[in-house]
């Protein structure tokens, strides 16, 4: 009721105004500005991004559908193949055009997932080498992964404009972090000792690092890596909106016809995809202990199709029977 | 110490080891006021490991670290391949001060000169027996064959031979040890650092694993480094013993000068249930014949039974129920000393009785 400009003890923030949104805004100003530079660089990245959309669609479905229910079996045994296998006759049913949206949703998220661990490995590792790193980096991503993604939609479309490459780059913004985490928390969590047996064996910083650490964290990273796929998988539909297409943008679309039927199979859609990623992914997180220590070649298809070529001969030379033999003579 | 430094392949000398930010304070502090352990703690709150150790051993010797837990013995070890650094004071390797080396070269002594067996095994359990034992070859960048030929020849002298393609937690807890073992010998290293190794082991492996260690130990002639909480253990392998409390190495000798002259009551305590019929000989307990015959007057020598100076309590109670006569040492047809029942009953008990007459 009182002037603008009258300054109320008790209510302080109604009459002080330190400008930050539009300081703010600053940053959009930046980002056009800046508009000519980035240009080049996002012509690359979205050159990959569409030859890994066209190179799945140009895979015949039915191809398609039985070399992910292989890489299922290598990756996660005979039971998850199975699961797969019916996920995706399932998909392709849903709609005439599911399966083709589907195959450019997988190309954005495969494509946001390598980015995601390209960036987020190293900086996991760091994380993990340096608490002071780690103590910063830690409030980042909580403004990553809390952050509404609308907020940060707007910056990225003014600097990026609008497409697969902006898709990408929102897409990581939002699943990196868990990643991150995950590889700090396993490198963290390897046993000291066997890192202090390594380092009085002789091993330097870069070995112990590659021989000891990540192999021991490598389940625990895996976790990270299902994690960021089921969360690229969730922003497909804000992704959308800044024109990356796919079964976001069915989805998007209905919304904006209120035509129920359509979101209702590009939803589905979605959802059977992430359960497909997300059981092949969590097949490769297994730890080799719960694959009885053998080699990932020695089963699944893989491990079948070596059995069948190569077959008795192999049996019989088993590198260690020969050695304890030439040892002993 | 100076006598023995040359032919040392281990020495200390004034190690300190202070955990703690305000080390170097607390060390000045203990140094100049002689603060003890609790007042460093609370005024500079730091926590000492070892203080002041001084020790060298021999080529080829067994030196046992005897101490209970947290006595500082684990992080004594450590500073000889520098997994931990001292706070002041040197260690030498083979003459070679390891706190001067560069990290490369430290990197080298401790995959080719130091071989260490750890408490809890420290098996890296993503890798086969053979790809442990080849570790420390395996990042000094041997070839595959030349590592795979040595690791295989320390696997069978540890007998585990078959086993090469397991993995770690498909053994038992002693087999497991004795991968460790393998990987401990596999680059030959002249150096063995044992930290507790069979402790956490049950009582019959451990022994089987004590008599594997020593029986390969008589064979290989390396200089060993033994860490252990086991007086007994200590007493069975150590060629020398230490004792540690407290971060302070009270007392060093041969297990017979540990229990036949305990430094103080904290080490009297320890051996006072240590049988000395095995260890203690007769060269140590007899009175010289001479004191005995001022004494009790002459001896017949022919009626009464001969010992070896060498020979041990226990053979020597073999001689003494068959007879009323003292016992003679001999060397040579040379009569040194007698040992009389009273005497030989007083050394079984830990007493010497011939010392107050020498005093």
């Amino acid at each position: 009721m009182a002037d603008e400009k009258t300054f109320n003890i008790l209510d302080p923030f109604s009459s002080v105004d330190l400008g930050i949104a539009d300081s703010a805004d600053g940053i959009k100003q930046w980002a056009i500005s800046n508009r000519d530079i980035i240009q080049p660089i996002k012509a690359v990245f979205n050159d990959i991004v569409v030859a890994i959309d066209t190179a799945l669609n140009a895979v015949p479905p039915v191809i398609m559908l039985i070399l992910i229910t292989l890489i299922a079996w290598q990756a996660a045994g005979r039971r998850t193949a199975i699961v797969v296998g019916a996920c995706l006759v399932a998909l392709g049913f849903l709609d005439p055009n599911a399966w083709s949206l589907a195959m450019t949703t997988l190309a954005i998220v495969i494509s946001a997932v390598i980015a995601c661990f390209i960036i987020g490995l190293p900086l996991g590792i760091l994380a993990a080498k340096n608490d002071t790193f780690e103590k910063i980096l830690r409030p980042v991503l909580d403004l990553m992964q809390t952050i509404p993604a609308f907020v940060y939609l707007v910056p990225v479309v003014m600097l990026v404009g609008i497409g697969n490459v902006s898709g990408v780059i929102v897409t990581i913004i939002f699943a990196l972090p868990p990643l991150i985490r995950l590889t700090s928390l396993g490198i963290r969590g390897v046993n000291p000792s066997v890192v202090e047996a390594a380092r009085a064996f002789g091993a330097n910083p870069r070995q112990i690092l590659l021989k000891v650490e990540l192999p021991l964290a490598t389940p625990t990273i895996l976790a990270g890596v299902n994690q960021t796929i089921m969360l690229s998988l969730s922003m497909v539909v804000i992704a959308s909106m800044i024109s990356v297409k796919g079964l976001g943008n069915e989805v998007l679309r209905a919304m904006g016809r209120l035509d129920a039927g359509k979101a209702i199979v590009g939803g589905l859609g979605i959802v059977i995809l992430a359960i497909v990623l997300d059981r092949i992914s969590q097949g490769m997180g297994q730890s080799g202990r719960e694959r009885g220590h053998r080699h990932w070649w020695q089963g699944g298809p893989v491990g079948l199709f070596l059995r069948m070529t190569q077959g008795k001969n192999k049996n019989e030379t088993t590198p260690p029977r020969t050695s304890k033999t030439s040892a002993e003579s | 110490m100076t006598e023995q430094s040359e032919d040392a392949v281990i020495r200390c000398e004034g190690v300190w080891k202070i955990f703690g930010k305000r080390a170097n304070e607390a060390h000045e502090a203990i140094r100049k006021k002689g603060l003890t352990k609790d007042e460093i703690r609370d005024q500079y709150d730091c926590v000492i490991g070892v203080q002041d150790a001084s020790f060298s051993v021999r080529r080829g010797e067994i030196f046992c670290i005897m101490g209970l837990s947290g006595s500082g013995k684990s992080t004594l070890i450590r500073h000889i391949n520098r997994l931990i650094e001292p706070t002041t004071g040197s260690i030498f390797i083979e003459g070679q001060n390891i706190n001067d080396v560069s990290q490369k070269e430290l990197r080298r002594l401790r995959a080719e000169k130091i071989g260490m067996v750890f408490q809890n095994m420290a098996l890296m359990p993503h890798r086969t027996v053979l790809e442990n034992v080849a570790f420390s070859q395996e990042v000094r960048g041997h070839d595959a064959g030349e590592r795979t030929r040595n690791a295989l020849r320390a696997i069978e002298a540890v007998e585990l031979n078959g086993w090469e393609t397991k993995y770690p937690d498909e053994l038992s807890g002693g087999m497991q040890q004795r991968v460790g073992l393998a990987r401990a010998i596999a680059a030959d290293p002249s150096i063995l650092l044992m930290d507790e190794p069979f402790s956490a082991l049950d009582p019959l492996i451990r022994r089987q694993l004590q008599d594997k260690f020593m029986s390969l130990s008589a064979e290989m002639k390396k200089t060993t480094l033994f860490i252990t909480h086991d007086l007994d253990e200590a007493i069975r392998i150590g060629d020398r013993i230490a004792i540690m409390k407290d971060g302070v190495l009270v007392q060093i000798g041969t297990p017979e000068d540990i229990v036949m002259n305990p430094a103080d009551e904290y080490v009297a305590d320890f051996v006072a249930g240590i049988s000395k019929l095995e260890l203690v000989s007769a060269a140590r307990i007899m009175e010289p014949l001479d004191a005995y015959t001022q004494r009790r007057g002459p001896l017949d020598i022919d009626t009464c039974p001969e010992a070896h100076p060498d020979h041990s309590l226990d053979q020597l109670v073999d001689l003494s129920v068959s007879t009323q006569h003292p016992i003679i040492v001999k060397i040579d047809g040379k009569s040194l000393g007698v040992v009389t029942k009273n005497a030989l009953l007083r050394g079984i008990k830990g007493e010497m009785p011939s010392t107050e007459q020498a005093a």
